[in-house]
C-alpha cells in the first residue's frame, strides 16, 4: 500500500485519478481503517487529506452560511459555538457517530462517503439542506448532500473526485433543527432508524420544514410529504401523527441483523415526531 | 512494501521508528516502541482499550495510523503517572477496587484523564456518557464510575 | 468455623489495595499478546467461510512462496488416532475432513511479521465443498436436519432419535403426575435464549516454542495453564511435562479461558519453523466466530402450585446446542432449574445437540441463567396470577440446610431464605414505580467447585511470606490469598507476596473456574500456612527446649502455651526465620488436596425497569444484587463479582446474542454489532454481602464468581411484564421483540 498526503485537494484528485487499483482517501479513518484492518478493503493507494491547509477549518460563509473542512472531527464541531447555535441538529448527527474516541476523528465528510444507509450526520445535512464542495480532475463542482449517496456503499463521486468541503446555507431566524436516532444500546451502536427535522416558524405556524430518515432505505431519504404534514401546523396531535404516518410510509426497509423492517417501519414515526418536537422547540428559542 | 520513517513524541520523549503505511498507531507504539501498556481489545474503535491522546485529543489508536503520528504528540497509559507519582485516577482506581482483570484499565485511565482535564466536575451521566467507548466486561462499571467521580473531587481538592 | 471465631479476624473482610493494583493501572502489567522473543515469527490462521463444508484441497504453494513465511501447517501436521475429547479439542484446533462451522480454522502460517502472515493467509487457497447446515437449536433437533457428525452420539441416546442429538439425560424424583392432579394451578410454557459470548476484552493470545525435541514452552492468556499444557499435549502427541506453560495477565475470562482454541497451532507451527517461537493473537472477529459461546437453549417448563403458593411438582424438558460438538452445558441447566424450590416430585429431560457452530465453552454457571429464565419465568407468572407476592412465594418453597435437592442430593449450610429475606428489607423494594415502569424479582443458583489445587507457601529469611498458586488472578485473587495467609501466620498482609506460578513450579491446578480459586487457593493457602506454623513452633520449641506441643501460635508469633509449658517471651516470626538456616533448613508448607468442603452459593436480584411504549426499549432504572458468599475475604471483589456478573447477565438478557444468516455465517462477529452493555446502558448496582459461611472452608468461603449472571435474565422479563403486561419468553428481549409483544 502506497500512503500520499498531497497538500492539495487537486493534487490528491490527481493521485487518485492516476491510480490503477484500490483507492481510498483518508480523513479521520474510522472507517477506512476498519476496512484495512479487517482485510475488507486493502488499498494499493491510501491519500490521506489531512495535510491539505484548511482542512481543520469550520469557517462561516459569506451569506453566514457554514463552510466545514474535511477533517473536522466531530468532537471539534460540538466545540464549535457558532455551529452548534446555527444547526444543533447536524451537530448532534455527527456527536452520536462512535464513542468519544471516534469523535476525535471522524468526519462529516467521512461519514458521507462511507455510503452507510444508517449513517448519523446524513440526515441532518440533507434537512439542513446542505451542499458539498467536490474536487476532482476536471475541476470542482457542487452537489446536494442528498445527492451523494447512490446505494449501499456507493456515492456519486466518479473516480478522482474528492469532497473538499461541507456547505451549510445560512440558518436565518425562527429556525431549529434536531436529529435523532433509534438504538438498542444507549451508545456505540449504528442506528436502526434515524430521523432529522429542520424547520421555520412563522409566529408560532411552521412556514418551512424538511424531513430526513436515516436507515429506512437503501440511501437517507428527504421525505416531503412528512414535512408537508408539519407545514401550515403548530405542531399539534393531528399533524405530529400525520407526520408519523408519512415517516412510515416513506420507509423502504429491510430484515437485518439490527432491526426488522416492521419495527424500522414504526419508529420511524415515533423518532420523527420526537425530533420534529425539539426541532420545533428549537426553533422558538429553546437552547440546544 | 516501503517502510516510513516517522517522528513523534510519546509521553514527551521524541521517538522514531518505521511504519508499515498499513500499520495501526497501536501497532507502532507496541511492537517496535515495546509500549504495551495500551490495548488491542477489538482493532475496530469499539472497546478503547487502546486510547491515547494525539495532540491531546482522545482517540483510538487502532483507529490512527502509524504514519499519522508523524510530528505529533502522542500520551499513552506509560505516561500517566509522572515521575512515579500515580495521577489521582490512579490512586482512585486502585482503591475503589475499580479494575478486575485489568485489560481494559489503561485504556478507561487515559479516556478518563481526558475527561477530568475537560470536565473537572462531571456528573454521573456525563462520567458514563463519556467512557460509553470503553468496554469493560467484568465490573458492570459500577465501581469504575465511583472511582472517576471521587478522583474528580480529589482533583479539585474536596474531601470525598 | 464457629461463627464467633470469624468475628475475631483482623484481616479478612477487609479492604486493602490489591497487590497486583499498581501495575495494572500504569500498563507494566503484561497480558498474553504483550510479550515477545527473540527470533519470533507471527502467525495467522486461515478460516472456513462455510457453515458446514467438506474440504477438497488446501495449497498453500503461493503463501510458502512468499517472503518471510516459515511455516505452513494444516491439520494433516498433526498425529491421528485420537479420540473422545482430545479427538473433539483437536479436530476443533484444526478441522480435518470437514469444517464444522464458518470460522473453523482449516490451516495456520508463521511469518516474520504480523502483515506478512496475514497476506501468506490471503494466499492459501482452500477448495472446499459446501454441505448443508443448521444452526438453530430447534431446527438441529428434527429428524431430518443435515446430520452433522454421524455416529458422535454417546450411550445415553435411544434409539431412534434424531441425528444430531449426541446426549440424551433423564433424572427426577417423586410422582409428578400426582403432583400436577394435586395443585390448585397448572401451566406450562417455551422459552428460548440464544447464545452469548463471554465477551472478555481481552482476544486469546500466546508465544509458543516447540523443539524438534518436543521440548516447549508457552506463555498465553488463560484461565488455566495446566488444562493448556494437558489439551495442548495431547492434541500434539507430547508428553506433559516436557511442556512448561506460564499464564499471563489474565483480561478477562468468563469461562471461555479453560479450554485451547489456537494454541497448539503456535506450537505446531514452532516446531515445523525449526523451533522459532511463534506468537499467534486473535482478533476480535476470530474471538467471536471460533472460540466458545454458550449454548443456546429451547426449553419447555411446567410447574404445578396450590393456591398458597406452594409448588406441587415441576417439569423441565431443555434442548440446547453447543456447536458441532458435544458438551452443551444441558446437564448443567437442568441441575440448576429448580434448585431454589423443594420439590416433592420433579422430572428432568435433556437433549444435546449438535449444530453448526463453534464449540461452546463454559460461560459463568453454564446452563444455569437459561434454566433460571424458563423456571423463574413460570414461577412469577403463576405468583403473579394467583394474586401472591413472588418473593414470598420463593420464600415458601426456598430450600434450606438438609433439604433434598432437586438434582438430587441433600444440601449442606445454604442461604436462599437469607438473601430473599435481605432483598425483602432493601429499600429498592420501596422506591416509588411510574409509568412504564415495573420491578423483577428472580433467584440464582450456582455450586462450588474444588477441583485438583496445589499451593506451596515459604517464609522468607525476614519474616514476610511468599504464596506459590496455580489459578490466575483474574479479578483480585492475590489479595484474597494474601489476606488469608496473613491472617492465617497472623503478619501484615503487606508481608505477604502472592504469585500465580507456571506449571513447572507446582502440581497440577484446575483453572479458575467453578467458582473455585478463592475457595480452593485459599484453602489450600490456608492449610500450607498452618503447616509453616507448626515448623515454626517446632523450631521455638527446640530453642526453649520444650515440647512442640506445649508452643502455640499467636499474632505472628510463638509462645508457650500455658504457664506450665515454661516462661519465654514470644518468638517472632522473623526471629524464626532469620535463622532457620542453622535451625533446621527453609521453612515451608504445602498442600495439595481437591477440596470437598464446597459451599453453594444462591443470589436474588431486583430490578426496576422502564419500557419506552413506542419504541420497546428497556431502561434499568435499579439494580439490587444479594447472593451468599459464606465470607467476603475482599469484600471489594466479592462487590465486583456481583455487578459484573449481574452486567452480563443483562446484556444476555436485553442485547446479546449470536445472529447466524441464512447462510450459516455469523452475522456480528464485532463489538459493534455484538452488543455488551456500556457505560451509559446501567445505573449503579447495589449489593448486599449474605454471609451464611461455608462449614468447609477454614474461613467460610463460598465462591461467589458465578452465581450473579444467573437471576437477570428472569428478574428482567418478570420487571418487563410488570412494566408493560407483554411476557417475554425469547431471549434477548430486544426493542423489536418488546414492541412487537406490545403491540400484539
Amino acid at each position: 500500500m502506497r500512503y500520499h498526503s498531497p497538500s492539495t485537494f487537486e493534487d490528491a484528485a490527481r493521485i487518485a485519478a492516476a491510480a490503477q487499483g484500490v483507492t481510498r482517501f483518508l480523513a479521520g479513518g474510522t472507517d477506512v481503517l476498519v476496512q484495512l484492518r479487517s482485510g475488507h478493503v486493502l488499498p494499493d493507494d491510501l491519500i490521506d487529506l489531512k495535510k491539505i491547509p484548511g482542512t481543520y477549518d469550520i469557517a462561516q460563509t459569506e451569506d453566514g452560511g457554514w463552510r466545514i473542512g474535511i477533517a473536522v472531527p466531530g468532537a471539534a464541531l460540538g466545540a464549535h459555538a457558532g455551529l452548534c447555535k446555527d444547526w444543533p441538529g447536524v451537530v448532534e448527527g455527527m456527536e452520536l457517530v462512535g464513542s468519544t474516541q471516534v469523535q476525535g476523528r471522524a468526519t462529516l465528510a467521512g461519514n458521507l462517503c462511507n455510503g452507510s444507509p444508517a449513517a448519523d450526520s446524513v440526515p441532518g445535512l440533507v434537512a439542513a439542506g446542505a451542499t458539498v464542495e467536490i474536487t476532482g480532475p476536471e475541476g470542482t463542482r457542487s452537489l446536494p448532500v442528498a445527492e451523494v449517496p447512490v446505494g449501499p456503499g456507493k456515492t456519486a463521486l466518479t473516480a478522482g473526485e474528492v469532497i473538499s468541503a461541507i456547505v451549510l446555507p445560512p440558518r436565518g431566524d425562527k429556525a431549529g433543527d434536531a436529529y435523532l436516532r433509534f438504538i438498542p444500546r444507549t451508545e456505540m451502536d449504528i442506528a436502526v432508524v434515524g430521523a432529522a427535522v429542520s424547520l421555520r416558524l412563522d409566529g408560532d405556524t411552521i412556514a418551512e420544514a424538511r424531513v430526513a430518515l436515516g436507515a429506512v432505505a437503501p440511501t437517507v431519504l428527504l421525505v416531503a410529504e412528512a414535512a408537508e404534514a408539519i407545514v401550515g401546523t403548530t405542531l399539534d396531535d393531528s399533524a405530529m401523527d400525520a407526520l408519523a404516518a408519512a415517516a412510515s410510509a416513506a420507509c423502504n426497509p429491510i430484515d437485518d441483523k439490527r432491526g426488522t423492517a416492521a419495527f424500522r417501519i414504526e419508529v420511524a414515526g415515533v423518532m420523527a415526531k420526537r425530533a420534529a418536537r425539539i426541532a420545533y422547540d428549537r426553533a422558538k428559542g429553546a437552547s440546544a | 512494501m516501503s517502510k516510513i520513517h516517522v517522528t513523534t513524541t510519546v509521553n514527551g520523549d521524541e521517538v522514531e521508528f518505521l511504519a508499515d503505511p498499513r500499520e495501526t498507531l497501536l501497532d507502532c507504539l507496541r511492537d517496535k516502541l515495546g509500549m504495551t501498556g495500551s490495548k488491542e481489545g477489538c482493532g475496530t474503535g469499539d472497546c478503547g482499550a487502546c486510547s491515547v491522546t494525539l495532540d491531546g485529543t482522545l482517540v483510538c489508536s487502532c483507529l490512527v495510523l502509524g504514519v499519522e503520528a508523524d510530528g505529533k504528540q502522542v500520551g499513552t497509559i506509560e505516561g500517566v503517572a509522572e515521575g512515579g507519582v500515580l495521577h489521582p485516577l490512579q490512586k482512585k482506581f486502585i482503591e475503589h477496587a475499580a479494575l478486575q482483570c485489568g485489560f481494559c484499565t489503561p485504556g478507561i485511565l487515559v479516556a478518563a484523564k481526558a475527561l477530568l482535564e475537560q470536565n473537572p466536575n462531571p456528573t454521573e451521566t456525563e462520567v458514563r456518557y463519556w467512557l460509553a467507548g470503553n468496554l469493560c466486561r467484568c465490573t458492570g462499571y459500577d465501581k469504575i464510575v465511583r472511582a472517576v467521580m471521587d478522583a474528580a473531587a480529589d482533583l479539585r481538592g474536596e474531601a470525598a | 468455623m464457629p461463627k464467633d471465631e470469624l468475628k475475631e479476624l483482623h484481616l479478612v473482610g477487609t479492604r486493602p489495595d490489591r497487590p497486583d493494583g499498581l501495575d495494572k493501572v500504569t500498563g507494566r502489567a503484561r497480558y498474553g499478546a504483550d510479550i515477545s522473543a527473540p527470533g519470533m515469527l507471527w502467525a495467522a490462521v486461515v478460516r472456513s467461510p462455510h457453515a458446514h463444508a467438506r474440504i477438497l484441497k488446501i495449497d498453500s504453494t503461493k503463501a510458502e512462496a512468499l517472503d518471510g513465511v516459515k511455516a505452513v501447517v494444516t491439520r494433516a501436521d498433526f498425529p491421528t488416532g485420537l479420540t473422545g475429547e482430545d479427538w473433539n479439542l483437536q479436530e476443533n484446533t484444526m478441522a480435518g475432513e470437514v469444517a464444522l462451522y464458518d470460522g473453523h480454522a482449516v490451516a495456520a502460517v508463521a511469518a516474520t511479521s504480523a502483515l506478512i502472515a496475514q497476506e501468506a493467509a490471503r494466499l492459501i487457497e482452500v477448495d472446499y465443498e459446501v454441505l448443508p447446515h443448521v444452526t438453530d437449536v430447534d431446527d438441529a433437533i428434527k429428524p431430518d436436519a443435515p446430520a452433522i457428525r454421524p455416529g458422535a452420539a454417546d450411550a445415553s441416546v435411544p434409539e431412534g432419535m434424531p441425528p444430531n442429538v449426541v446426549r440424551y439425560i433423564e433424572f427426577g424424583h417423586g410422582d409428578v403426575a400426582a403432583g400436577f392432579d394435586d395443585a390448585d394451578l397448572v401451566m406450562e410454557k417455551s422459552y428460548k435464549t440464544e447464545a452469548t459470548h463471554q465477551g472478555y476484552i481481552e482476544p486469546h493470545a500466546c508465544l509458543g516454542q516447540l523443539g524438534e525435541d518436543g521440548r516447549g514452552e508457552m506463555w498465553v492468556c488463560t484461565q488455566g495453564h495446566w488444562f493448556i499444557r494437558r489439551m495442548c499435549t495431547a492434541v500434539l502427541g507430547i508428553e506433559a511435562a516436557q511442556l512448561r506453560v506460564t499464564p499471563s495477565e489474565i483480561g478477562g475470562g468468563f469461562g471461555g479461558k479453560t479450554t485451547i482454541f489456537m494454541e497448539p497451532l503456535s506450537l505446531a507451527l514452532s516446531r515445523k519453523a525449526g523451533g522459532r517461537p511463534v506468537k499467534l493473537v486473535m482478533s476480535r472477529s476470530e474471538v467471536l466466530r471460533a472460540t466458545g459461546p454458550t449454548a443456546s437453549a429451547s426449553m419447555d417448563v411446567k410447574i404445578g402450585m396450590k393456591k398458597d403458593g406452594s409448588i406441587t411438582a415441576g417439569r423441565a424438558e431443555f434442548r440446547m446446542q453447543g456447536g458441532a460438538f458435544p458438551d452443551a452445558p444441558v446437564d448443567m441447566a437442568l441441575y440448576c432449574a429448580f434448585a431454589g424450590y423443594k420439590m416433592p416430585a420433579v422430572e428432568h429431560i435433556g437433549y444435546d445437540v449438535l449444530a453448526n457452530r463453534p464449540k461452546c465453552a463454559a460461560y459463568r454457571a453454564p446452563g444455569s441463567p437459561m434454566g433460571a429464565f424458563a423456571v423463574e419465568s413460570l414461577v412469577d407468572e403463576m405468583s403473579r396470577d394467583l394474586g401472591l407476592d413472588p418473593i414470598d412465594v420463593r420464600l415458601k418453597n426456598a430450600v434450606v440446610e438438609g433439604d433434598r435437592a432437586s438434582y438430587g442430593p441433600k444440601f449442606g449450610s445454604i442461604g436462599l431464605v437469607e438473601c430473599l429475606e435481605a432483598a425483602k428489607a432493601h429499600p429498592n423494594l420501596q422506591a416509588p414505580l411510574g409509568p412504564n415502569q415495573g420491578r423483577g424479582v428472580a433467584c440464582g443458583y450456582w455450586f462450588n467447585h474444588g477441583g485438583e489445587t496445589s499451593v506451596s507457601m515459604a517464609i522468607s529469611e525476614d519474616g514476610t511470606a511468599q504464596v506459590s498458586i496455580g489459578t490466575p488472578d483474574i479479578g483480585g485473587l492475590r489479595a484474597s490469598i494474601a489476606l488469608m495467609t496473613a491472617e492465617t501466620l497472623g503478619i501484615p498482609y503487606e508481608d505477604v507476596r502472592v504469585n500465580v506460578v507456571e506449571t513447572g513450579a507446582l502440581g497440577v491446578n484446575e483453572p479458575t473456574h467453578g467458582s473455585r480459586a478463592t475457595f480452593a487457593s485459599g484453602l489450600g493457602a490456608v492449610e500450607a500456612a498452618r503447616q509453616a506454623i507448626g515448623e515454626m513452633c517446632k523450631r521455638a520449641a527446640n530453642e526453649w527446649g520444650i515440647d512442640a506441643e506445649a508452643v502455640e501460635w499467636v499474632d505472628g508469633a510463638a509462645q508457650p502455651a500455658g504457664p506450665n509449658a515454661g516462661k519465654f517471651p514470644p518468638m517472632t516470626i522473623a526471629e524464626i526465620a532469620g535463622k532457620m538456616g542453622s535451625t533446621g533448613g527453609p521453612i515451608s508448607g504445602h498442600h495439595e488436596s481437591v477440596p470437598e468442603g464446597v459451599g453453594a452459593s444462591f443470589g436474588t436480584h431486583v430490578v426496576d425497569v422502564e419500557v419506552d411504549p413506542e419504541t420497546g426499549r428497556t431502561t434499568i432504572l435499579r439494580y439490587l444484587v444479594v447472593q451468599d458468599a459464606g465470607r467476603a475475604i475482599h469484600p471489594s471483589y466479592v462487590e465486583g463479582q456481583y455487578q459484573g456478573g449481574a452486567a452480563q447477565g443483562i446484556g444476555w438478557a436485553l442485547n446479546e446474542e449470536y445472529v447466524y444468516g441464512e447462510d450459516g455465517r455469523l452475522q456480528n462477529p464485532i463489538f459493534l454489532d455484538y452488543r455488551v452493555p456500556v457505560a451509559s446502558d446501567l445505573p449503579m448496582i447495589d449489593t448486599v454481602i449474605v454471609e451464611v459461611p461455608n462449614p468447609g472452608h477454614p474461613y467460610g468461603v463460598r465462591g461467589v464468581g458465578e452465581t450473579g449472571i444467573t437471576p437477570p435474565l428472569p428478574a428482567i422479563a418478570n420487571a418487563i411484564h410488570a412494566a408493560t403486561g407483554a411476557r417475554m419468553r425469547h431471549l434477548p428481549m430486544t426493542p423489536a421483540k418488546v414492541l412487537a409483544a406490545l403491540k400484539a
